[in-house]
């Protein structure tokens, strides 16, 4: 239960970040993929600087987790036409939505409702995702 | 005090917030950052179905529902409790393309005439929350990551294949963008 709560309180911190960045505004992905601001760059640009440094740390200096275990830094498998086209249908929805999954959540808790919608539709995409997965490439 | 809180934050404070997310985890939890995993957990938690795909013990791994409610209070706190009051600052040129688009509130975070619920009597609705939902849930879970999983986590470990993802990401982006927004409006 201590460990859930853990993940509770680092997800209240992530969303009051993604929230008062603005990270969770359709105008701001619109203002994105027209490149009318420098924000979402910055964002994302120092959020990747800050995560790979990290992780160059983390490997250098063998830092172990507070339990002394070895930190997983095992990369996801390359699956390079899922990851293209498959991320080509999420930034579709991206897009359309001005949400990613992360956002979608953090706007349903702003109090912008209708985003449930959102979240029951994203859910439908996974399960059929599911069903036709054998006959997608990957 | 309030008054400063309730102020948006500037990208040189919010990405590396969120770039911390990634030894918090790590450290704290041996886990990596995501969060789309969370809608497979939910199909597994939620539909009766044979399929193998949700054929594991999700409670195991409800780590990330529980990183999913607290972004919902994050949400809240951020968007609602010092929710700012004042129009967001975007580019002078996004705010003259909203115009043209026929937004110009910009006190809202999103805007209500596409996210509200009246917008299920039209097509927008449909389009942008049902249709844009779906792709969300079906493109990432191809994909094998979101924005979290694939911009941050998967660039932060220098994973050629999340760069390929955050590519098509772009690609989807850019298309809906510029190719179907302008017949749209």
């Amino acid at each position: 239960m201590k460990k859930n709560l853990f993940f509770l309180v680092i997800g209240v911190v992530f969303g009051t970040i993604l929230t008062k960045g603005e990270v969770i505004s359709w105008f701001r992905i619109q203002e994105m993929f027209h490149f009318q601001s420098f924000h979402m760059y910055g964002v994302i640009g120092c959020a990747v600087v800050v995560g790979a440094l990290s992780v160059q740390l983390i490997q250098r200096f063998n830092i172990k987790t507070i339990h002394g275990e070895r930190i997983n830094l095992e990369k996801k498998p390359a699956q390079y036409k899922a990851h293209i086209l498959g991320g080509t249908l999420f930034g579709m929805g991206w897009a359309l939505t001005g949400a990613c999954p992360a956002p979608i959540y953090a706007l349903t808790g702003a109090g912008y409702y209708p985003m449930i919608t959102v979240l029951f539709s994203a859910v439908m995409g996974t399960f059929t995702y599911a069903l036709v997965k054998d006959k997608l490439p990957h | 005090m309030l008054e400063i809180l309730k102020q948006p934050w500037p990208w040189y404070i919010t990405g590396p917030l969120i770039g911390l997310m990634v030894p918090l985890l790590l450290i704290f939890a041996n886990r990596h950052f995501g969060i789309s995993t969370s809608f497979r957990h939910i199909c597994a938690a939620c539909i009766p179905t044979k399929n193998p795909f949700f054929k594991y013990d999700w409670k195991k791994e409800s780590w990330m529902l529980f990183l999913a409610g607290g972004i919902i209070i994050g949400g809240w706190i951020g968007g609602d409790a010092l929710k700012n009051p004042n129009p967001m600052q975007l580019s002078n040129n996004a705010i003259e393309l909203f115009a043209s688009m026929g937004f110009s509130d910009f006190t809202e975070i999103s805007p209500s005439a596409i996210f509200g619920w009246e917008s299920f009597s039209g097509w927008q609705g449909w389009l942008f929350m049902i249709a844009g939902g779906f792709l969300i849930g079906f493109g990432t879970r191809w994909a094998n990551g979101c924005t979290a999983g694939h911009a941050i986590m998967g660039l932060s470990l220098l994973n050629p294949g999340s760069l390929v993802a955050v590519i098509g990401f772009f690609i989807g982006g850019l298309a809906v963008t510029h190719l179907l927004f302008p017949q749209l409006f």
